[in-house]
């Protein structure tokens, strides 16, 4: 368990080292100074505009600069054989990856923790915690999830890909399942019909991230206790998903 | 592969049996027909699309268009609000001002609704729009004469939208019996007959190609003619 703890301490020593959190501060900076011309553009709502782009922009921005952290982290380990060097210690290949994504994970909170401080100044009220709350979830799988492809690819680019279609996706599954089930479309032709098995069997494989971190929560409050008890719900499922599916390739890997 | 633990092998299929267990469970997306935000306006919606607002126009008219026809909303279209559909349709085509799509849903989809409120709204829609590029989009404003005349029973709308045709489609583009419609509405044909011969003239001059538009426009007229010989037979 110490040696757990001794790769997760490191892990997120260098996310502090490699400036991950300056980095996400400048982003949150930036987007809070664009998010001021935004609310400059609206000539109704202003506030409300504002908050929906910063938002949505401080939601994507994060996911982008830890999903990049950890490829680039894990890639660092590659080039450096410090994997093989860990793994050739007296350390189980398990032990290994839950210190990786301890680290990782930790550092995805404290993320998480200054994207809902910088909205709170534009919502401070109830649903900045769901929401706050919800992100940290989406970025604890985001986080996951580059961890495996990271491990799987071993390279940044495949790696980093695979993470930014899967995140579009799961995010807009909801809404494509709604436009393929139009019944405007013609249903009785067998390409339709076929489209819509084929959206309906993705959605049961992907985390429906769209019910995640709504920015609607900040905006118009909250559904509460449902909303977060599906969230939790989401993560931890999923979560255990891509643990165990890291798990087995790093089992079956041949290093 | 047999270096991985049954464990793990185990609890894998486990969790992914769960996972699809847990999104089986889920209720379906469903749209909410209050819930059609208002859109900002067309210079930051050009923004927004990075530089290249054809295909964000086309994601934005399929989103519009999720907004009703979904299973559990029974009256889909009446629930909406017209004034941010007419929104929505007005800023797509400001995006993408040669796309027919906007005017096909305000004439042939969002005007269908049993209100004569929102039916006039999306047919005032179509006729102010037309106006903005009339020998691209004539067809429109001929299934809004039609739609005058028989739905709402103006006749003086509808001649008003006749005239229009008459006075700006005047390109070679637009088929004379387009700018004659005029003479429908003095022959008192029958909706379905007027239809029937909009719809053949309009793919006869070429104007629609796409084939899902045509299925759409064949359904559009098989569904009038239905309902036609069903009030026929009502009524003897």
């Amino acid at each position: 368990m110490s040696k757990v703890l001794a790769i997760a301490q490191f892990t997120l020593l260098e996310a502090l080292r490699t400036r991950l959190l300056w980095l996400a501060l400048a982003a949150l900076g930036s987007l809070a100074l664009a998010s001021l011309f935004v609310q400059q553009l609206a000539i109704a709502e202003s506030a409300r505009v504002q908050t929906g782009f910063l938002a949505a922009t401080v939601r994507l921005a994060v996911v982008f600069v830890l999903c990049l952290h950890v490829a680039s982290s894990m890639a660092r380990e590659f080039n450096d054989k410090g994997i093989e060097l860990l793994l050739s210690l007296d350390l189980p290949r398990p032990g290994y990856f839950f210190g990786k994504l301890l680290g990782f994970g930790g550092a995805a909170l404290l993320v998480a923790g200054m994207a809902t401080v910088a909205l709170a100044w534009l919502a401070p009220n109830p649903g900045l915690a769901l929401w706050g709350a919800s992100l940290a979830c989406e970025l604890l799988l985001v986080v996951a999830l580059t961890l495996f492809c990271a491990l799987t690819f071993a390279q940044i680019m495949p790696a980093v890909s695979f993470v930014a279609a899967f995140y579009l996706l799961a995010r807009s599954i909801g809404a494509i399942r709604l436009i393929s089930g139009s019944e405007l479309l013609p249903q009785q032709e067998w390409t339709q019909r076929t489209l819509g098995w084929l959206v309906d069997g993705l959605s049961l494989l992907l985390p429906d991230l769209g019910r995640f971190t709504s920015t609607a929560w900040l905006v118009d409050g909250s559904d509460g206790l449902p909303a977060i008890a599906f969230v939790a719900a989401q993560t931890a499922i999923y979560g255990t998903l891509i643990v165990l599916a890291g798990l087995f390739d790093l089992y079956r890997k041949n290093l | 592969m047999s270096a991985v633990p049954r464990g793990v092998l185990w609890t894998l299929t486990g969790a992914l049996v769960l996972q699809i267990a847990f999104a089986a469970l889920q209720p379906p997306p469903r749209a909410d027909a209050q819930a059609l935000p208002p859109l900002p306006s067309t210079p930051v919606l050009r923004a927004a699309s990075l530089g290249d607002p054809l295909p964000f126009a086309q994601m934005l008219t399929l989103y519009l268009q999720a907004f009703d026809n979904q299973p559990g909303i029974s009256i889909p279209f009446l629930q909406l609000d017209y004034a941010r559909v007419e929104q929505w349709l007005g800023r797509i085509l400001e995006l993408d001002p040669t796309g027919q799509y906007p005017l096909l849903l305000a004439a042939q989809v969002y005007a269908q609704v049993p209100d004569e409120r929102k039916q006039r709204q999306m047919l005032e829609l179509v006729h102010a729009r037309f106006m903005d590029d009339p020998n691209r989009r004539w067809p429109w404003l001929a299934h809004a004469v039609i739609m005058a005349r028989h739905r709402l029973n103006d006749p003086p709308l509808a001649l008003r939208y006749a005239q229009a045709l008459r006075t700006h489609a005047t390109g070679p583009e637009v088929p004379g019996w387009a700018r004659q419609m005029e003479i429908f509405l003095r022959e008192d044909l029958g909706e379905y007959q007027a239809a029937k011969v909009l719809l053949g003239g309009v793919l006869a001059s070429g104007t629609v190609t796409d084939p899902h538009e045509m299925a759409f426009l064949v359904r559009r007229l098989e569904q009038l003619e239905a309902a036609e010989k069903s009030s026929a037979a009502s009524k003897k």
